[in-house]
């Protein structure tokens, strides 16, 4: 099941400069399993070492925060867009 | 005098040049400016602080901005008012208001944090600024681009109160209505960020940003003669402003212009209908649950605050605390301010004053000790939210006996 996932320029020195990449997973959890097996070393700067996403990386499926969904266990299909971005930004 | 050592990560402590740059590539924790203090000690005084402007500029030595100011030569260095009509209301002592609703150009502190972003936007050569905004960036960020010659985008949700789409579209921008909350925007705009070589003031500039910050701080302590309140209650939406404030008065200390101990605690207020940073407080917790927001004080709803973890770890530093404040709490707190000291401030100043009020009943703040109230915004950008809830006006025919007859209704109402 291939995903779009866009990777934020923080990432791209692991993905060989990509911005977008494809993966599959059926979960958000099994997706960072496949980026990692793509990319060694990416699932440790999403992850902690206890397997929770760190505090300063959001991950957005369709645009929307993960938190509002499933987390880390948000059910994953054909042709959706995940979005790895910073957690630090904004301001009002 | 060499006063900046480019960049540093909050967490990791990775240190980056000077760069427009926010996350640290490792830990993803937000970068900080980091300033020689040992170079700023007895450089900086209350003298040369005094010699300074009448605005946010007499602290530009405690600023990240290496050269010429850009733009907003007159922002901040807004009114701190002895508010003791509210005191007596409050049953307090000793209340203050910092009144930033009246900050040039565009009425609310975030003038403070664009003048700064924006001379860093020329500094670093952009041609362009962006913002994602709840409304009062938006309207600052628009202006001082104009007054930079910049172009600029900015990205607001599209259920804005139509005041500040007004105060936004007057200068010239480019304005992109969101179809979605203001976390959608920013999220969206962390990706635009990503993609155009612009200045995103709360994005890619954001430590140089938020910097601005601090010098409502220093003004707080500066207008008290150089003293520290022991309390500040400050409204949060991203929950930058608090952890700003405290760490002017942590600077301010650290060169030795503060007298005394400080041992200010520091509050935030937030809307019920959006209180992600209340809440950890309340709860005691680190760990941020962002929330969609529903209250009508569009400018502080953010459910998904960056420095939610900052604001919450300030409270706890200072052994401050936090309050929520429903929707008809947030307009009794905008009619109290304007009742008691003269002061029309926006749903966010009415989000501060409430919770103000409720930690005093509830004995969290104590009575008798010095209060300062941060009221960040003008309430003639938001009158959406009092419409219907204020009381008709006396209308008559232009006679005296229709003006005798109608202060004799009155007389009878209130007897």
């Amino acid at each position: 099941m291939p995903v779009l996932v866009r990777i934020p320029t923080p990432l791209r020195s692991i993905t060989k400069g990509q911005s977008e990449v494809q993966a599959t997973g059926d979960t958000v959890a099994g997706l960072v399993d496949d980026l990692d097996r793509q990319f060694p070393g990416l699932r440790e700067r999403l992850v902690d070492e206890s397997g929770e996403l760190r505090r300063f990386i959001n991950i957005y499926v369709n645009e929307e925060d993960i938190r509002f969904l499933q987390s880390k266990k948000t059910a994953l299909k054909d042709g959706d867009q995940v979005s790895i971005v910073p957690a630090i930004a904004g301001g009002r | 005098m060499e006063k900046l050592n480019g960049l540093r990560c909050r967490e990791c402590g990775r240190r980056y040049p000077g760069a427009p740059v926010h996350v640290c590539e490792f830990c993803f924790g937000p970068l900080e400016v980091d300033y020689r203090y040992d170079a700023l000690k007895g450089v900086v005084t209350r003298e040369s602080i005094a010699a300074g402007p009448p605005s946010m500029w007499r602290y530009k030595d405690l600023l990240p901005v290496d050269g010429d100011v850009a733009v907003g030569h007159h922002v901040g260095f807004t009114p701190l008012i002895r508010a003791q009509n509210l005191a007596d209301e409050l049953g307090c002592r000793e209340v203050w208001i910092k009144n930033d609703s009246v900050c040039h150009p565009s009425w609310s502190f975030k003038d403070r944090v664009v003048a700064v972003a924006v001379t860093k936007a020329r500094e670093f050569g952009f041609d362009t600024v962006a913002c994602a905004s709840t409304g009062n960036l938006a309207n600052s960020v628009a202006a001082h681009a104009a007054e930079g010659r910049l172009k600029s985008f900015i990205f607001i949700p599209a259920d804005l109160e139509q005041g500040k789409i007004l105060a936004t579209l007057v200068y010239n921008p480019t304005l992109v209505a969101v179809h979605g909350t203001y976390d959608e925007v920013n999220r969206l705009c962390s990706e635009i960020a990503d993609k155009y070589r612009w200045a995103f003031v709360n994005v890619n500039l954001r430590p140089y940003y938020s910097e601005g910050s601090k010098t409502y701080g220093f003004e707080i302590v500066e207008q008290l003669g150089w003293r520290t309140p022991a309390h500040i209650i400050v409204p949060c939406a991203g929950g930058s402003l608090i952890t700003k404030i405290w760490k002017a008065i942590k600077e301010l200390k650290a060169l030795g212009l503060i007298d005394g101990p400080t041992a200010t605690k520091m509050y935030a207020a937030q809307a019920q209908g959006c209180g992600p940073i209340v809440t950890m407080i309340k709860n005691d917790t680190d760990v941020l649950v962002p929330v969609r927001p529903s209250t009508i004080a569009k400018s502080l709803a953010i459910g998904n605050p960056a420095d939610g973890y900052y604001a919450y770890k300030t409270t706890k530093e200072t052994g401050g605390y936090g309050e929520h404040a429903t929707d008809e709490e947030i307009i009794d707190g905008m009619l109290l301010l304007a009742r008691t000291e003269g002061i029309f401030t926006e749903t966010a100043g009415g989000v501060t004053v409430a919770a103000t009020r409720k930690l005093i009943e509830t004995g969290v703040i104590p009575r008798h000790e010095s209060i300062v109230i941060c009221i960040t915004g003008n309430g003639l950008k938001t009158p959406d939210a009092l419409y219907g809830r204020l009381d008709a006006h006396v209308k008559i025919k232009p006679s005296l006996s229709a003006f005798d007859q109608a202060l004799a209704d009155l007389k009878s109402q209130t007897a």
